[in-house]
Formats: structure tokens, C-alpha cells, sequence
């Protein structure tokens, strides 16, 4: 539990980093949105496949026009995805059991609550706007491609051809059109002819799409993709078929992204704080290891002079000491001799 | 100086010389391409493949074949093992040169190279593992800049005398500068795992691991200790008769005392890969294609040279050393490509996969014969491999100092 908490609040403070200007704003809260923002909701039981969404996104986000025109239906017996020159594309999924015919599905930024491509700039080149699209700012973007690696749906695109000036490009939910006052829906909503794709506010969009599982719950599975995903995505998806079966992971989970790397980059501080604490502590024991190692070699032969010095003098002595007894018996014998020389001598003498 | 002239004209026309001009002309070429017609002209990336070789060989490896720097600055300062002291210049000039690189690097495989400093001029991104990555290689390499000049400033400094002082000055900052180094080493070692953090569900799970930073920042020490016995015997080889005494006699020390490092770290590497699998549950995946190539990975380029590490060291073999070096080097190098692009975006079709293009293989290679020439430019003109005779007394002081001490106690009485 200790551990589960601990996290918790480094993802509250990851989280805050990455969607406020104050790290210590996110306080033990789940974020869910901005109150108020837009979505848009994609049925994949109405949609037609017939591509008007391709081209109204086209059209008005002045992209180049692709060798084969909108109503060629042919390009959808391959898999598409987008590129710097598309930033929706729909595709048809044949042959899905329980399908009476094929199943369509557009793809699209899903413009996540909680950005991986914004958690992973290191420039803050993305912003999850207020009204619910996630934009790009070309005026700080180095070209990285972080966001790429980080977006859990492959959205981000590059221009791999533009030798200096690449940008990255993607969906931008036509924020700045409708900011502008020039459209009131994006571009791919206002062209749907079947009301496949539905603009509103997120939370409307989920109690809407509620009301057609209800309604029609042989039509659908009861669930809403993008609701949970990722932490949810401005974008929603209701279909009648697995997901999975539309190319959609249905593995991503529900952990928005900048929890995943919010403990790790906690941990930056803390290392700066103990590392040094560590270092310094292991050099200054070492240093006194080495200090006292060379006192005790300095004692030890201090010691081992004196006692040499010692036993020197010790050894002088004695032989002093013999030298003297010896020279002392030399003497005696010497005086010893002369006398017995002399008592000789006398006796001679006197015969 | 004017004796090395007729070396260097007699040698200019040697195959390995011709080979490195065509590696710089070839480089030269593809270097024109990227600027003019983009990455697109060049590279194999795609949408879905938005970082290739240059970033897993160029930037992964490249910093963490680079950890001989902090690995053995710390062993011979803080940890205070004296002994290894002549290996840290070459590990020092290894490193910082290898961080310029993967610089280098980045210049081209960045969008608008000219922007790499606005993360810390323009607009900061904080909540971003890259931001992390960029601010401590940046701070590091500066931090590598100044370890590495006083070989510059002693080579300087026959011709200019005022420099002697600066790298007085420089030689007092070594143990701050050592520490300051292990730290950002320790920060963007890891925090090359921490960016894949971000993406659980391209990276295959018995690579992906809550983890990978610390993986990350454990195989980099192996790797460094192992950087520093492979380049040893390299140089030992190519640079013998740039190196003093003091290098050769304290060079098998070195490896050996490596070589023990390196079986100890690369042990613990294992045990705690083995406990990721175990607490993400992954055992059953063992069992796949994805399992068998883990295995290679972790039994035959980490188990394999652990072993091989604590038998050189038990039976004092310095070649087998050796070989445990460069399979731990390769392994890292595995390992790094395994994270970045093997198992990375494992669950795309195989038609959207990518693999390098020729030209990406030649910037790579034309990286790293750049950092070998300046190598051996460098450490065949300043004191790399022996002490500079000027200087030698100053960086033993100490010893002598107590030598001194010694000398009239021992004769005093």
C-alpha cells in the first residue's frame, strides 16, 4: 500500500507538471477532462465508408490533394494510416464474424485528456487546449520525434521529406478553424452524410452514446472506446463488432501516460539529493581508511626503531659488562702470575 | 614536433588511411543529402518507426559505452583506489569524445538541429524523460570538457606557461567534479531506459519493465568497466609506445580489478532482470520466439561473461578477461537495439518493420571512425597514457610527502 500511494502521488505530481504551471497544483485527484470540452463520437455502425470526412479534412485544412481522388472507394482494399500529407483516413474491415457486411472505422488524433505526445515534449511544443484539442506549436518543435515513440495510437506524423523545416502533423480537431469562427463543427464532421461522426461536448457525447446502447442493444457492445483508454481520449468510438477487430489496441489500459514516467523522473531529485550524501560519505571514509592505515605503518615502525635502539643498547651493555669482567679477570691473572712469579723468585733466593 | 612530420607523410597512403578517407568521403556525401533532401532521403524511418540506429546505436550505446568515464573516475577518486589512476585519462578522453558524438549525432537525426538548445533557452518541458536525458548529457559532457582539459592544458602549456595555473586549478576541482559527474551519469544512464516508460504497449513485456531505468543505469557500469578493459587492450596494442611506466605496470591490475567489478555488476544485472520477469509475471512469454531471443540476450551476454569475468579473475587469466569484455560490450549493445528496436513495435505487421538503410549504417560508422581519429589524435600528442614529466611530481605530492616524513625518523636515531 505504502508503495501504491507513493506512486500515486509522484503520478499526481507528473500529471501536474505536465497539464498545469504549478508542480505541487494536482493533489490526490483523478483528472477527467476539461469541464466543458468537445469530442467528437465516431458510430462505426452508421458510418459508409464513403470518405467525404477524408475530403472535407482536406479541404479544409488546405492539405495537398492525394493522386487519387475521394470518391476513388478503390484505396480502402488496402490498410491505411495517416501521413504528413493525410490527417484522417478511413478504412474497411472485411469478413468480421457476426458482421453482416464490412465495418468501417476513421482514424484520427484521439486528442487524449491526459497527451502522451504532450508528457513526452521536451519543449511543451503540445497543448491539451480547454476546448479539447490537443495542438502542436511549430515555433518550438526541434523535430525529435518523442511524441511519436510516446503516442500510444501512432498519431503523430512527420515530414520526413522537408530537409529543415520537418514539422510534425497531425489532427488538430480543426482548433484553429473553429476558434476562428470559420467552422462551427471539424472538418470531417460537417461533411458525414449518415451522422457517423457527432461534434459536441464530451460528457453528452458519453450520455448520448449510452442512450444508443440502451436503445438499440442488439446494434452495439456495450462499451465505449476512448472513454477509460489511456485515461480517457476526447474522441469516442461505438461499435457493433470487437475493436479489436477495427485495429484498435485493446490493450492500452487505463493509466494516462504521464503516470508512466512520473516516477522515474521523481526520482532525478532524490538522486541528486543522495548521491552526493552517498559519494562524499564512501570518499570520506576511505580517506580516513588510508589516514590511518599510514598512522599505524608510522607507529609501528616508530615502534619497531625503539625497540631495535633497545636491544642495541641492551646488547652493549653486555658486552660491555663482559668486556670489563674479562679485562678484570686478565688483571687478576696477571697480578695472580706476577706474584707467583715472585714468590718463585724469593724462594730461589733464598736456597 | 617536426620529427613526427615524415611519419605522418609516410603513412598517409596505408590501406587503413584510405579506407578512413572513404568512410569520411561517403560520410561526407550522405551528410549533403540530409540537409538538402531530409531524412526521408536517407533513412528507412517512418510514422511508425520514428527512431532508428541513430538513436539506438548513435545515442543508446554510444552514451553507454561512454560510462568508462564516471565508472573509473569514481573507483580511482571516491572509492580511493589509487592503482587504477592511469586508466582514468583514457577513459575520461573515451567518454567525452563519445558524449561529443552522440551530439554529433543528434545533428542529424533531429528535425531542426539548430533548435537543440531550446529546451533550455526557449521553452522547457519538465514533465519529459528526454528533457532529463537532454539536461544531464548536456551538463555531462561540459562536466567530461573540463576533467578531460588538463591533458590539453599540460600539452598547452609547454608553449604557454599561464595555462599551468588554470590547470592547477582545475586538478584541485577532480573529486567535485567526479561526483558531480556520477550524478548526472547516474540521472540520464537511467533516464535512457525511463523514455520507453512511456510506452507499454510497443515495447515487448519482457523488455518493458517498470525497471528499465534502472537496467539501464546498471548495465552502464558493466559496460564502462568492460569499455575500459576492451579499449586497454586495444590501445595496449595500437598506442604502446605512447604509454609510461606507470600505465604498463598498473595496466593488468586494472583489468583484473575490472574484470572483478564487471562479474559482480553484470551478477546483479541478472538478478534484478529476473526479478522484473518475476514481478510482472512474464515466465510464460519464455516460451515464444520473443522468449528464446530474451534468453540469448540474458544468458548468453550477461550470464556467459559474468562467468567468464569471475574465472579470469580466480585463475588470473587476463585473456579471458578480455573476452568477457567483448561480449558484455556486444551485449549492451543487444540490449540497446533489443529495447529501441527489436522488440519495439514488436506487434507491427512485418511489412511496416523497420530496418536501417545503407546510409544510416554509413553516418553510424562514419561517427565512430571520427571519434577513433580524434582519439588518436589526441592521445598521441598529450599525456593520455603517461604523465607529462612537468606534472608528474605534482599529481604524486602526497606520495612523496610521506616518504619524506619517513626518511628522517628511520635515520634520526
Amino acid at each position: 500500500m505504502l508503495r501504491r500511494t507513493f506512486l500515486g502521488l509522484l503520478g499526481a505530481a507528473g500529471m501536474g507538471a505536465a497539464l498545469s504551471k504549478s508542480a505541487l497544483a494536482a493533489g490526490n485527484q483523478h483528472f477527467t477532462g476539461h469541464p466543458g470540452s468537445f469530442g467528437v463520437l465516431f458510430d462505426a455502425t452508421r458510418c459508409i465508408g464513403c470518405r467525404r470526412c477524408e475530403a472535407g479534412c482536406n479541404q479544409v485544412n488546405g492539405l495537398p490533394r492525394p493522386a487519387k481522388p475521394f470518391d476513388d472507394l478503390s484505396v480502402l482494399d488496402v490498410k491505411r494510416r495517416t501521413d504528413a500529407k493525410t490527417y484522417t483516413i478511413v478504412n474497411r474491415y472485411d469478413k468480421i464474424p457476426g458482421a453482416a457486411g464490412p465495418v468501417f472505422r476513421k482514424f484520427q488524433c484521439n486528442h487524449c485528456l491526459e497527451p502522451a505526445c504532450a508528457s513526452a515534449c521536451f519543449v511543451r511544443a503540445f497543448s491539451k487546449t480547454a476546448q479539447g484539442a490537443v495542438t502542436w506549436d511549430e515555433s518550438v518543435c526541434v523535430g525529435c520525434r518523442y511524441c511519436m515513440i510516446a503516442c500510444p495510437f501512432e498519431v503523430p506524423t512527420f515530414e520526413y521529406n522537408e530537409p529543415l523545416t520537418p514539422r510534425i502533423m497531425k489532427c488538430t480537431m480543426c482548433y484553429p478553424q473553429i476558434m476562428s469562427g470559420q467552422l462551427m463543427v471539424p472538418g470531417c464532421v460537417g461533411a458525414c452524410p449518415t451522422e457517423a461522426l457527432v461534434y459536441g461536448k464530451r460528457d453528452r457525447l458519453i450520455t448520448a452514446a449510452r442512450e444508443r446502447i440502451y436503445k438499440y442493444s442488439g446494434r452495439y457492445l456495450d462499451y465505449i472506446y476512448g472513454e477509460h483508454e489511456m485515461g480517457g481520449t476526447s474522441w469516442l468510438y461505438l461499435s457493433g463488432v470487437p475493436f479489436k477487430a477495427l485495429g484498435m489496441r485493446e490493450d492500452l489500459g487505463v493509466t494516462p501516460a504521464p503516470e508512466l514516467t512520473s516516477g522515474a523522473l521523481a526520482s532525478v531529485p532524490i538522486v541528486a539529493g543522495l548521491w552526493p550524501v552517498l559519494l562524499i560519505g564512501i570518499y570520506a571514509v576511505n580517506k580516513r581508511k588510508d589516514k590511518i592505515a599510514r598512522e599505524e605503518r608510522l607507529q609501528a615502525v616508530a615502534e619497531a626503531l625503539t625497540k631495535a635502539h633497545a636491544d642495541t643498547e641492551h646488547k652493549l651493555e653486555r658486552a660491555k659488562t663482559k668486556a670489563e669482567a674479562d679485562q678484570k679477570a686478565a688483571i687478576e691473572k696477571a697480578v695472580k702470575n706476577a706474584l707467583e712469579e715472585a714468590a718463585k723468585a724469593e724462594t730461589q733466593e733464598g736456597d | 614536433m617536426s620529427t613526427d612530420n615524415p611519419a605522418v607523410k609516410k603513412s598517409l597512403y596505408t590501406p587503413f588511411n584510405i579506407m578512413v578517407g572513404l568512410i569520411f568521403l561517403v560520410g561526407a556525401v550522405i551528410t549533403a543529402l540530409r540537409f538538402t533532401k531530409g531524412l526521408g532521403a536517407v533513412t528507412n524511418l517512418s510514422d511508425n518507426n520514428p527512431w532508428g540506429i541513430w538513436i539506438s546505436f548513435d545515442l543508446l550505446c554510444g552514451v553507454a559505452l561512454a560510462a568508462g568515464g564516471y565508472t573509473t573516475s569514481a573507483a580511482c577518486y571516491v572509492f580511493g583506489l589509487k592503482r587504477y589512476h592511469s586508466a582514468v585519462r583514457p577513459a575520461i578522453l573515451t567518454a567525452f569524445l563519445g558524449y561529443s558524438l552522440v551530439g554529433f549525432a543528434l545533428l542529424y537525426d533531429v528535425g531542426r538541429p539548430w533548435r537543440l538548445p531550446y529546451p533550455f533557452i526557449v521553452q522547457s518541458g519538465p514533465s519529459s524523460v528526454l528533457f532529463e536525458v537532454g539536461l544531464c548529457v548536456m551538463l555531462y559532457l561540459n562536466v567530461l570538457f573540463i576533467e578531460w582539459s588538463p591533458a590539453a592544458l599540460e600539452w598547452l602549456g609547454v608553449k604557454w606557461q599561464g595555462l599551468k595555473k588554470v590547470r592547477t586549478v582545475i586538478v584541485k576541482m577532480t573529486l567535485g567534479l567526479t561526483i558531480f559527474g556520477v550524478i548526472l551519469s547516474t540521472m540520464h544512464q537511467s533516464s535512457l531506459g525511463a523514455l520507453y516508460l512511456i510506452a507499454p504497449s510497443k515495447l515487448h513485456p519482457l523488455w518493458y519493465s517498470s525497471y528499465l531505468p534502472v537496467y539501464f543505469f546498471v548495465s552502464s557500469i558493466a559496460a564502462g568497466l568492460s569499455m575500459v578493459i576492451f579499449e586497454g587492450t586495444l590501445s595496449h596494442h595500437y598506442l604502446h609506445d605512447k604509454m609510461d611506466a606507470t600505465y604498463l605496470s598498473e595496466h593488468d591490475g586494472v583489468t583484473m580489478g575490472f574484470a572483478k567489478g564487471a562479474a559482480l555488476v553484470l551478477a546483479g544485472y541478472f538478478l534484478i532482470k529476473v526479478v522484473g520477469i518475476t514481478m510482472d509475471n512474464n515466465w510464460h512469454y519464455l516460451a515464444t520466439k520473443w522468449g528464446a531471443w530474451f534468453l540469448v540476450e540474458l544468458l548468453g551476454f550477461v550470464a556467459l561473461p559474468c562467468f567468464l569475468y569471475a574465472m579470469a579473475v580466480r585463475e588470473k587469466n587476463l585473456l579471458m578477461a578480455r573476452v568477457a569484455s567483448v561480449i558484455t560490450v556486444l551485449g549492451i549493445v543487444l540490449n540497446r537495439f533489443n529495447v529501441s528496436l527489436v522488440a519495439f513495435n514488436w506487434q507491427l505487421a512485418p511489412a511496416d518493420r523497420y530496418f536501417p538503410s545503407w546510409m544510416e549504417i554509413a553516418i553510424s560508422l562514419y561517427i565512430v571512425t571520427l571519434g577513433v581519429s580524434i582519439f588518436w589524435f589526441i592521445s598521441s600528442r598529450m599525456p593520455i597514457f603517461y604523465e607529462h614529466p612537468q606534472f608528474k611530481e605534482h599529481e604524486t605530492a602526497e606520495f612523496h610527502e610521506h616518504k619524506l616524513k619517513k626518511h628522517p625518523q628511520s635515520f634520526g636515531h
